[in-house]
């Protein structure tokens, strides 16, 4: 802002610029970033108690690269957040391509089937996904990796693909339906006139919404939890079972590191897909009713 | 125009069936099993018979259990009333901003809700618990206080912040503010700002604007705001689990400790079910009152 612009006084609806609200949002940030900016300094602080700045260190890095049951969870964490991103995209464009193409019996039922996991309570669906795998479908434990991981993939893709197809049934809301049908009259097949003009089309979507289901994944404790076995513990896992044990500047390393995956991929949505990435899914389905 | 399924029945059976399949196998199914469980009961140790029992749902009404469903809906009210109360001007001054600084302040509130949830728990221990930063700044004001008048304040007691219903719902408002401000911005943004001018012009204050012309125009936007902070809060787990201990559980605790450690199935699936019903019936309320508005408009 200008100087110029700041001697006059705020127009009426220039609430942006009155003192009263600028003082919440100043207090409103605080209490967001405050315990997070915390974590991530002690993270550097030199003292196991973690509460007095003591000197700047890099050992708790340390400490937590080479306890070796930390990066296995890590690595399982992306290698489960690769994965169902992989299959969530693709089944949940698919979803959206089908209810935004055709039309037919029980449309608005397969609908609001996609809603159900996106809003049922966590509790219930980890619930749900521990009996299915302990009852109906026992996965093997003794797999070799990344085979052992397939359960918590399963999982994840059923609570993430639902969140895809609103993405990108949000940007085929903004497709010419006549250039599908231009493509199909030049002897495209259906296939063909899919893959060649729709796809494109929606590809910024599909990106935001791999940007979003890979966040799910990665974020995800409850439903890991009821669904991974003692081989097969993530990231979140393996840090709330370090929580339980105590409070250190190792899960504080470990931490840090995770929040600065996840704000690099919040601006790799940013790119892509504008400042609309950032609310994607999260509007409270305002996209989808509309 | 949307196509009939008749007309590329090949392409259509193929779009369709993975999705479906998925969302019945990997969805409908565990939760239609969990249902069935819901009527069933325990024989031996890892045998369920399907009864079709309601002792279930009788031993979760009974006071002890239905208290923590009561407590848990206070719970989720009072995180999304806060939640409403701190979040309204925060979307009120998003939408007011220049057109150059809105993404920005929509960053700044979607960075902390795109973190971990588990890390954000955590992250607040360090500042809640006793030996942690409120404490910390409390005890060191404290100190300051007596020695300037001779210990006039007494003995330090550190606040009791950690492990009780206060630590539950202030790290539910923590990790559920930016549900309600998104919905509330996307409403508010759509606002035609004339009528505010027209109130203002014709007299009103701006909290009697407020209050008089925002609030009943923005009502879809608070309802569904409400909602979407609502339903996650009611059925949170990890918060309660980390910040509240054995005082503060919430139903979500209750059904953990019935599948991992008590091992009573049933009874855990039918915690799970009327959890889930009352997630339908907070949706259905909303849709309710979403719709009351646009009917009495046409």
């Amino acid at each position: 802002m200008t100087a110029s612009v700041k001697k006059t006084p705020p127009a009426p609806l220039e609430y942006f610029r009155r003192w009263p609200l600028r003082a919440w949002m100043v207090v409103v940030t605080v209490f967001l970033y405050g315990p997070l900016l915390s974590l991530m300094v002690f993270s550097f602080n030199d003292s196991k108690a973690n509460v007095v700045w003591r000197g700047f260190t890099l050992k708790y890095y340390e400490k937590a690269f080479n306890n070796s049951s930390l990066i296995e969870a890590f690595g399982n964490s992306l290698t489960i957040a690769f994965f169902s991103t992989l299959i969530s995209v693709v089944v949940g464009a698919m979803a959206a391509i089908v209810l935004w193409r055709f039309r037919f019996a029980g449309k608005s039922l397969f609908n609001a089937g996609l809603a159900i996991p996106i809003v049922v309570p966590e509790i219930c669906m980890g619930v749900g996904m521990l009996v299915f795998f302990a009852k109906v479908m026992p996965w093997p434990q003794d797999l070799p990796w990344p085979l052992n991981l397939g359960a918590i993939i399963i999982a994840h893709v059923s609570f993430s693909f639902p969140f895809v197809a609103v993405v990108v049934r949000a940007r085929l809301a903004s497709f010419n339906r006549e250039q599908e049908e231009a493509a199909k009259d030049l002897g495209a097949s259906d296939f063909r006139a899919l893959m060649d003009v729709v796809v494109p089309h929606v590809q910024p979507s599909l990106i935001a919404g791999a940007l979003l289901a890979f966040t799910l994944s990665l974020d995800d404790f409850v439903i890991t939890f009821f669904t991974a076995g003692p081989d097969t513990v993530t990231f979140p896992v393996k840090v709330y079972s370090m929580v339980r044990f105590s409070v250190t500047p190792e899960v504080n390393a470990a931490s840090t590191i995770l929040i600065v995956v996840t704000v690099l991929l919040t601006f790799l949505a940013l790119k892509f897909q504008g400042s609309s990435a950032l609310t994607a899914g999260h509007d409270g389905g305002a996209a989808e009713k509309k | 125009m949307e196509q009939s399924w008749r007309q590329a029945k090949s392409m259509f059976a193929a779009m369709l069936s993975v999705p479906l399949f998925w969302l019945v196998v990997f969805f409908m199914v565990p939760l239609g099993i969990v249902w069935l469980y819901s009527f069933g009961e325990n024989r031996g140790l890892v045998d369920i018979a399907f009864t079709g029992t309601w002792s279930n749902y009788a031993r979760a009404l009974e006071w002890d259990n239905l208290a923590i469903f009561l407590k848990s809906i206070g719970i989720a009210a009072i995180t999304t009333a806060l939640c409403l109360v701190i979040g309204f001007p925060v979307a009120l001054a998003i939408t007011f901003a220049p057109e150059k600084v809105k993404p920005w302040l929509l960053l700044l509130i979607m960075l902390p809700f795109w973190t971990n949830l588990l890390i954000r728990t955590y992250a607040l221990i360090a500042v809640l618990r006793e030996q942690g930063y409120i404490n910390m700044g409390y005890h060191w004001g404290f100190d300051i206080v007596n020695g300037l008048t001779g210990g006039a304040l007494g003995e330090f007691h550190a606040l009791p912040l950690m492990y009780n219903n206060f630590a539950v719902v202030f790290g539910l408002v923590f990790v559920n503010l930016p549900f309600m401000i998104l919905p509330l911005y996307s409403t508010l943004d759509r606002l035609d700002r004339s009528l505010l001018e027209a109130s203002l012009d014709l007299g009103a204050g701006h909290i009697r604007t407020l209050f008089n012309v925002v609030v009943p125009m923005a009502g879809a936007g608070i309802a569904s705001g409400i909602l979407i902070t609502f339903i996650p809060a009611l059925g949170s787990y990890l918060t309660p689990d980390l910040l509240g201990g054995a005082d503060a559980l919430m139903i979500a605790n209750v059904i953990e400790a019935q599948f991992k450690r008590a091992n009573n199935w049933p009874f855990g699936a039918a915690l799970s079910f009327l959890l889930v019903y009352m997630t339908f019936i907070a949706i259905a309320v909303q849709g309710l009152i979403e719709r009351k508005p646009a009917g009495s408009r046409s």
